[in-house]
């Protein structure tokens, strides 16, 4: 296909679409006052039909083929998940997982805290802000890049210099070289930073609006009180803030749950670094185990429950107030 | 990404997140040179390593595979030759940028126009089961996409699309869905009443509604949640490396920078300026509309 060719079927997909939409509202709008019902149809049934054969079909289909074999001919009760949780390889794989899921949101949460308090109210803060966000527009596969060059490592002999930034720190402090993602189990840590680095951004734009609404008149009075710095942050900034915590901490968590790109782009899940989401596409889409990948499919389907069931009680408490 | 709604008090705490909130207060200095010092450490901390990958996209080949970024200011050599030849060059990425962009516009319209459909009638209209099947919209917002990806390639493959675009268009169509169709709900509802009772009173019916007093009037809402979808499918790598199974045809160049990755050797060079061709697009859209994108972002952190 040259570029005329894959326009050209740009052009048409979204002439097609407009068209189909067109005739429906035409249809629709001629209707007389009466057929409502009618046309209520004709505003939710593209979606609706849309949801059941991509979303719910599918999912339910998953659920299915997740008590079958590799090839979905046999039914094998849970073995697949109890080889999730015996398999040696597929333990590390959920060891990964839950420590993305805890670290990377107290990190990320913890420095866009800490940011969006030094810096509330500077004069620079609008500048500062943004490049602390610039991260998230970032792919993570552009993100994986950028990191890819500050790991990147080369053998510690003379003549041949290093081109990673980090492991050139390491070298100028009198240290070793080191393989940053190759290294287990500090790797797993290091592909975390990435993603530190691009939630930092969102944890600091929600607490920084959630700093800004906290009333004038219990920081004023705090100062009277002689309340300054880290206590003023420990007993008054966090206190009142808390619900933007909760919905920071747990909305990042059920991202770092489903993300696999970092891993993927950077080690592909080798040097034991896989975790359950990127488990999944390697099982289902290169080794071509349907069962196993559908019981992976299912296992982030049920852990990202109770996060999201937390998360709707804070916010429900959150609108009580 | 992935799920929390904002409550509508959180919605307006968003609302002003604009760099320009703060004028009028008084801005006063950052509280102690210890804290400038780590708020300053941060800053570079988040900036460096963005900067190292574009000055190493301007370095000749043979100084990147030889030396650090940070040599340039010892030896300072520009080329514009990775460029050229990642944008034009025979390994090029530049089919995989139009692929990029041939698949993002429709997987923007598409959804979005649906779900102002779906929207309105929620929001609007009376039928059958309405706030049950609201509810259920909402409730697949939770749904991993990985617990679809499997069955749904397998109905590509069966209907013969497979290896074309519409896989890609129809996937992301599809997961960008339950999300729309909330949040333009949310904003739909918000429009008085006294409106459509006037436009009612007028003999307009809900096409001539929807089209001439509805839209104009949430077009704000309908264009960040258009940008946050448009980054959402330029930055994806999961639906491009499941359903663009077409390889150069209709490969993302996410995907295909992610292969580059794994394949060290001979691309070293290219990766650096690869990379930034492809950052760049989601980073102009965010300098361009800071105001809507973060909104957007916000809004839709809760997708995946």
């Amino acid at each position: 296909m040259d570029t005329f060719e894959k326009f050209g079927q740009m052009a048409l997909a979204v002439a097609l679409f407009v068209g189909v939409m067109g005739a429906i509202l035409l249809l629709v709008g001629r209707a007389r006052r009466r057929a409502d019902l009618w046309q209520s149809l004709a505003f939710v049934l593209p979606a609706l039909l849309l949801l059941g054969v991509g979303l719910i079909y599918p999912a339910v289909r998953t659920i299915y083929q997740s008590f079958f074999d590799r090839t979905s001919d046999e039914f094998v009760g849970v073995d697949n998940f109890t080889e999730i949780f015996t398999n040696s390889d597929m333990l590390i794989v959920l060891r990964n997982t839950a420590i993305w899921v805890i670290l990377t949101p107290l990190l990320a949460t913890f420095i866009g805290l800490v940011y969006a308090v030094l810096v509330d109210r500077s004069r620079v803060e609008a500048a500062a802000k943004a490049v602390i966000f610039m991260p998230m527009a970032i792919s993570l596969v552009g993100a994986s890049i950028i990191w890819r060059y500050v790991y990147e490592y080369r053998p510690d002999q003379q003549n041949i210099e290093q081109v990673g930034l980090l492991n050139q720190v390491l070298v100028w402090l009198g240290m070793e070289p080191r393989h940053f993602l190759v290294d287990t189990p500090w790797n797993t840590l290091f592909l975390i930073v990435i993603m530190v680095w691009v939630q930092a951004g969102f944890a600091m734009t929600v607490l920084s609006a959630a700093i800004k609404a906290i009333p004038s008149d219990i920081t004023e009075a705090a100062q009277l009180d002689g309340l300054t710095g880290v206590r003023m942050f420990r007993y008054i900034t966090v206190p009142s803030i808390r619900p933007a915590l909760v919905v920071v901490l747990t909305t990042i968590s059920i991202g770092t749950l489903k993300v696999f790109d970092i891993v993927r782009t950077l080690t592909g899940g080798n040097f034991d670094t896989s975790v359950i989401a990127n488990e999944f596409y390697t099982q289902g889409f290169s080794l071509g185990d349907t069962g196993l990948a559908s019981a992976l499919a299912v296992m982030l389907f049920v852990l990202v429950i109770p996060i999201v069931a937390y998360n709707v009680r804070q916010l429900r408490k959150a609108e009580l107030r | 990404m992935t799920a929390a709604i904002p409550t509508p008090a959180l919605q307006d705490e968003l609302a002003t997140v604009t760099p320009a909130t703060i004028t009028g207060r008084t801005r006063k200095r950052l509280t102690s040179r210890w804290a400038s010092l780590v708020a300053l450490i941060i800053a570079v901390l988040w900036t460096l390593p963005t900067f190292g990958l574009l000055l190493t996209s301007f370095r000749p080949e043979r100084d990147i595979r030889t030396s650090g970024w940070w040599n340039w200011f010892g030896d300072p050599q520009l080329t514009l030759a990775n460029y050229d030849e990642v944008l034009y060059g025979g390994s090029s990425l530049s089919t995989y940028f139009i692929n990029s962009l041939v698949i993002t516009v429709p997987s923007v319209i598409i959804p979005v126009s649906i779900a102002c459909l779906a929207a309105y009638a929620f929001a609007w209209m009376r039928f059958p089961f309405r706030d049950t099947l609201f509810v259920a919209v909402f409730a697949l917002q939770i749904v991993p996409l990985q617990v679809a990806l499997i069955p749904l390639l397998r109905i590509y493959v069966d209907t013969g699309v497979n290896g074309t675009f519409w896989p890609l268009w129809i996937s992301h169509t599809i997961f960008a869905l339950p999300l729309a169709i909330f949040l333009l709900h949310n904003f739909f509802k918000e429009v008085p009443g006294e409106l459509m009772e006037a436009a009612r009173v007028d003999g307009a019916g809900h096409v001539t509604i929807f089209l001439r007093v509805m839209l104009p009037l949430v077009t704000p809402a309908i264009a960040a949640f258009a940008i946050f979808q448009f980054l959402w499918v330029w930055n994806d790598l999961l639906v491009a490396i499941t359903m663009a199974t077409g390889a150069q045809d209709v490969q993302p160049l996410t995907a295909r920078l992610a292969e580059l990755v794994g394949s060290r050797g001979s691309t070293w060079h290219l990766l650096s300026a690869g990379a930034f061709v492809s950052i760049v697009i989601p980073v102009i859209v965010f300098l361009l509309l800071q105001r809507y994108f973060v909104r957007g972002l916000l809004a839709g952190s809760v997708k995946g």
